[in-house]
């Protein structure tokens, strides 16, 4: 066992980072490489801690760990708690490995404000760790609200040409969102506690208040995931972030959505959740129905892209909303392989996009000629999005609908379309770039993947292999903290049914 | 008739403390003119840190002074505190403004130090009388204050119509005192209650309509709050700044003591108009803030929000609800007083420029006035992990608790409206190109007040636990 506070080290660290880049002086030059080697150094070291934590995780357990709880705001009875589960407990890790990818990825495209850049990256990297470890429902709030300031500031600094209107539609949307599910938390924290395992535990609000509260959160998640019909902040703020910004965007903030229904919207209102489920899948099957088809006719990469997004979570809702073991082991397993498959693809796209500046799918083509690990990489990648067994897509998709059809098999026939429509569209994505005739000639002289592309590219195709390959390394972490969750989630159902 | 004896005057020390000082800078400001500015500033300045420690070595609950016209409590004292620490602050703001735009006057630190004395008294008020003289003496003060640039016809007009519209609250107020008088046969604040209490007649309900929409008037709440958009835009920008920061403070102080004492059991009456001002002020503050373009007139519609927040604590009363309404108070004066700083930092070729398309591109050629602003922006929008976002939780708590949901509701989501035209000040200083860099000329005092209130503003998330038990302390006092 670890005997040091190790979720707050993690969660903290990168501040660390953000002081010393504070702290460089000298001329701009020398301040923009030291502050991208201090931020790349802080986070692999910040990778690197949360591997050791991986691997003194206890996978047999269903309890949190690694638990530390202090004094924050006494006259409120909020505290500083955190701890991690197996659920939460790879989204920590998919952070902290992402967050380097990214910086790597920025190393030469993100030329202007270097030292902000690399800030704003820290900064997000303790936000969303700190949203994974929380333990205290306001605590969570403040993590999972703060990531907006240096989002925004991301998309709206370094974005494309649409970037004001982007940057803030995506953060109002949110904030939207988030405001309902504070009044939610604040409500729980008057009734029930601030201690979200005291408060799945105590499962005590009544279902007329159930559905209230659920619907609040729902509106804060719904939006983050982003769930048809509250998606469109998505492409916009995808298309005009600067790819790593996709990058983060994509792989870890959308699981934020996610998570929340895990560790929120199930276990604490678990008669709502029921009372609510057939929407829920029912949205989840026209997103990843509808969406896919708007995915077919885009001409802008990473645009497509987005729009699979948002297919991809709809697997993941209808997921975890089976409330099966399948279900939802599928549902958090389609969320990590889509953390690593999606933020590939933006790091693909951003690979041409760095030579050729446009993301207009009509100007590439024949690729496979000038570029052929390229296309390589990228193949590995498409047929993971598509849900190639072998690769870490077919496992959370091949579960999500395994869930699906013990509960609906009407629905699950629609979804399984959704599957072939994503090879559909990632397929043509990928002929019209990589294959057919070299049309452009800018296009056919671009050179292939440089050394720091294959840095960040190729650890992303082992684990998306890996994961493929040999899913149960990963899942039998998860899998005791997913049969407490719904041992829980019954219970809520038994214990009220009985009062009834 | 009680004689007076000097250990009888305790409560009312730092008052006339401060009463004097003003009086010793008059003299030495006619014998020496206008040179003598910076001078009477400090003084100003200086006594009311010494009036701080008077009003600290007093203490609390001693007995009334003055014939029971003036009482000090945990809750008066809190508030005085504010009061003296705002004012200190914007006086200081304006020192160098003064010279810089040659409104080089040495009454102009003497008004705001008589203003500071009527709000103390207006604060600490328990009769009728005493209100109205102390809400006078500022109001008169500050009426000039906004007009002080006499030269400048947008100060002029400002001051006139604050002066007009102010006058007419005033007679309201008086108005609604004759009324409560004539019905209740009192001007004590005490009695009145107990008055009131036994029996409820009609037209002490219109006399306390009257009063309640004097005051709404100086808390500008809508609908009363027509005045503060061009006030705030005409008059000098430190006159607003103090503007901002502290007659707000007393008024909202005046109120709920009115509300708590002597009207208590008028609750049902006043609990529907405080609930609609609340919800009038939360719209109107966000939806008119949404089209302006000048940083002044942005602000004043962002207090009006901010009032209306204030105000929700206030509907939902209680211990809860009223020290939100404090700490709300109390976090909004430090992040005033810090985006004033920065306001008042906004000078290109020796004038003063107040538009928000001036503020373009300041993250890159002034990052260390930007980078402030931008907090506090987020931090007045209500996002963690800032201190505004602490405040607006405890104003929403307070309101969960009473059950005031739909105002709740009404509260986020005018704060996501309102959030847009925050944003769109941190828009324009980090996305847009930038602009000719501002003067480099800014006073250390004034960096001082703008790394305090940063610090306060990032650092609360910490150590919450202070402000809030003081508040909650002072609130006891109030029962």
């Amino acid at each position: 066992m670890i005997n040091f506070s190790i979720l707050s080290l993690l969660t903290f660290l990168p501040l660390v980072g953000v002081v010393f880049i504070l702290l460089t002086r000298g001329n701009e030059e020398r301040v923009t490489r030291n502050s991208r080697r201090v931020a790349l150094y802080t986070t692999i070291f910040n990778f690197i801690l949360s591997i050791y934590m991986l691997v003194n995780f206890d996978g047999t357990s269903a309890d949190f760990q690694f638990v530390e709880k202090t004094e924050w705001f006494p006259a409120l009875g909020l505290s500083y708690s955190m701890g991690i589960d197996g659920i939460s407990l790879f989204f920590v890790i998919l952070s902290t490995f992402l967050t380097p990818i990214c910086l790597l990825a920025s190393w030469h495209s993100i030329k202007t404000r270097v030292k902000e850049y690399m800030i704003a990256f820290l900064v997000l990297e303790t936000f969303m760790i700190g949203t994974f470890c929380a333990l205290d429902i306001v605590l969570f709030y403040v993590f999972f609200e703060s990531v907006l300031i240096p989002m925004f500031i991301i998309i709206g600094v370094w974005g494309g040409p649409r970037r004001v209107y982007s940057s803030y539609k995506f953060f109002l949307y949110t904030l939207l969102g988030s405001v309902l599910m504070l009044l939610a938390i604040i409500w729980l924290g008057m009734n029930v506690g601030t201690d979200i395992p005291t408060i799945i535990e105590a499962n005590s609000i009544p279902f007329h208040v159930q559905l209230w509260l659920w619907l609040a959160f729902f509106a804060s998640f719904a939006v983050k995931m982003p769930m048809w019909p509250v998606h469109t902040w998505l492409p916009d703020a995808h298309v005009e972030a600067p790819t790593a910004g996709s990058v983060i965007l994509a792989g870890v903030l959308l699981k934020m959505g996610g998570y929340g229904f895990l560790r929120f919207s199930l276990p604490m209102f678990p008669e709502a959740s029921e009372y609510f489920a057939p929407m829920i899948m029912w949205m989840s099957v026209i997103a990843i129905i509808y969406t896919s088809l708007v995915a077919l006719v885009q001409e802008d990469m990473k645009k497509l892209i987005a729009y699979s997004s948002v297919a991809h979570m709809g697997f993941v809702t209808l997921g975890l909303f089976t409330m099966t073991t399948q279900g939802v082991e599928g549902g958090i397993f389609q969320m990590l392989s889509h953390g690593i498959i999606s933020a590939a693809l933006f790091l693909c796209v951003g690979v041409v996009y760095d030579r050729l500046h446009t993301r207009d799918i009509a100007r590439y083509g024949g690729l496979v000629k000038n570029m052929p690990k390229y296309a390589t990489v990228f193949m590995i990648f498409m047929l993971g999005s598509v849900g190639l067994p072998g690769t870490s897509g077919f496992v959370g998709e091949f579960l999500t609908l395994m869930g699906a059809f013990q509960v609906n098999t009407i629905i699950a026939v629609f979804a399984t379309t959704g599957v072939v429509l994503g090879a559909a569209y990632m397929l043509v994505l990928y002929r019209r770039v990589i294959f057919g005739e070299q049309k452009n000639k800018d296009a056919a002289a671009m050179p292939d993947l440089t050394k720091i592309e294959y840095g960040y590219l190729v650890p992303l195709v082992l684990i998306v292999l890996w994961l493929g390959i040999a899913p149960s390394y990963v899942m039998d972490k998860v899998a005791p903290s997913v049969e407490k969750l719904i041992g829980q989630y019954e219970a809520g159902l038994t214990i009220s049914k009985g009062g009834k | 008739m009680e004689t007076i004896t000097l250990s009888s005057l305790i409560p009312i020390f730092p008052e006339l403390f401060l009463a004097i000082s003003a009086m010793l800078l008059l003299v030495i400001g006619v014998l020496k003119g206008n040179s003598s500015t910076r001078l009477i500033s400090w003084g100003s300045v200086i006594a009311f840190a010494i009036a701080l420690l008077i009003m600290t070595k007093g203490g609390i609950d001693t007995e009334p002074a003055l014939n029971n016209m003036f009482v000090q409590t945990s809750f008066t004292f809190f508030m005085k505190l504010l009061v003296m620490a705002g004012l200190i602050t914007s006086i200081t703001l304006s020192v160098q403004y003064l010279y810089q735009d040659n409104i080089i006057r040495f009454e102009y630190p003497l008004l705001a130090l008589f203003s500071g004395i009527g709000m103390m008294l207006m604060i600490s008020a328990n009769d009728m009388l005493s209100l109205y003289m102390g809400l006078e003496l500022q109001s008169l003060s500050l009426y000039v204050l906004a007009a002080i640039h006499r030269d400048h016809i947008k100060s002029a007009e400002s001051g006139m119509k604050y002066f007009i519209l102010g006058a007419i609250s005033s007679g309201m107020l008086l108005f609604g005192i004759s009324l409560i008088y004539g019905f209740t046969g009192s001007t004590n604040f005490e009695l009145i209650g107990t008055t009131l209490a036994n029996e409820l007649s009609l037209g002490a309900v219109i006399g306390f309509v009257f009063i309640l929409a004097a005051l709404a008037f100086k808390i500008s709440a809508v609908p009363f709050h027509m005045w503060t958009p061009d006030v705030y835009e005409g008059a000098p920008t430190s006159v607003t700044a103090l503007f901002a920061l502290v007659p707000k403070i007393a008024a909202f102080a005046l109120i709920i003591r009115l509300l708590f004492i002597p009207f208590a059991s008028l609750h049902d009456q006043w609990f529907q108009i405080m609930w609609l001002l609340a919800f009038l002020s939360m719209a109107v503050g966000a939806f008119a803030g949404l089209r302006q373009n000048n940083i002044k007139r942005l602000i004043a519609y962002s207090s009006i929000g901010n009032i209306g927040y204030a105000l929700i604590g206030l509907v939902a009363g209680g211990e809860a609800g009223l020290s939100a309404v404090m700490v709300y108070l109390t976090l909004y004066m430090v992040m005033t007083a810090g985006i004033f700083g920065i306001i008042l930092c906004m000078r290109r070729d020796g004038y003063g420029v107040t538009d928000i398309s001036d503020l373009a591109g300041l993250s890159r050629n002034t990052p260390w006035l930007a980078y402030p602003l931008a907090i506090f922006m987020f931090s007045i929008s209500g996002i963690p992990p800032l201190a505004g976002f602490f405040s607006k939780y405890l104003i929403f708590q307070a309101a969960i608790e009473s059950g005031l949901y739909t105002l709740a509701v009404i509260g986020v989501l005018t704060s996501v409206v309102a959030s847009y035209y925050y944003l769109r000040i941190i828009k324009t200083m980090f996305f847009d190109e930038p602009d000719d860099k501002f003067d480099s000329t800014i006073e250390s005092s004034r960096k001082l007040i703008i790394g305090l209130s940063l610090f306060v503003v990032v650092g609360f998330i910490f150590n919450p636990s202070p402000l809030i038990e003081i508040s909650a302390n002072a609130v006891r006092g109030l029962f």
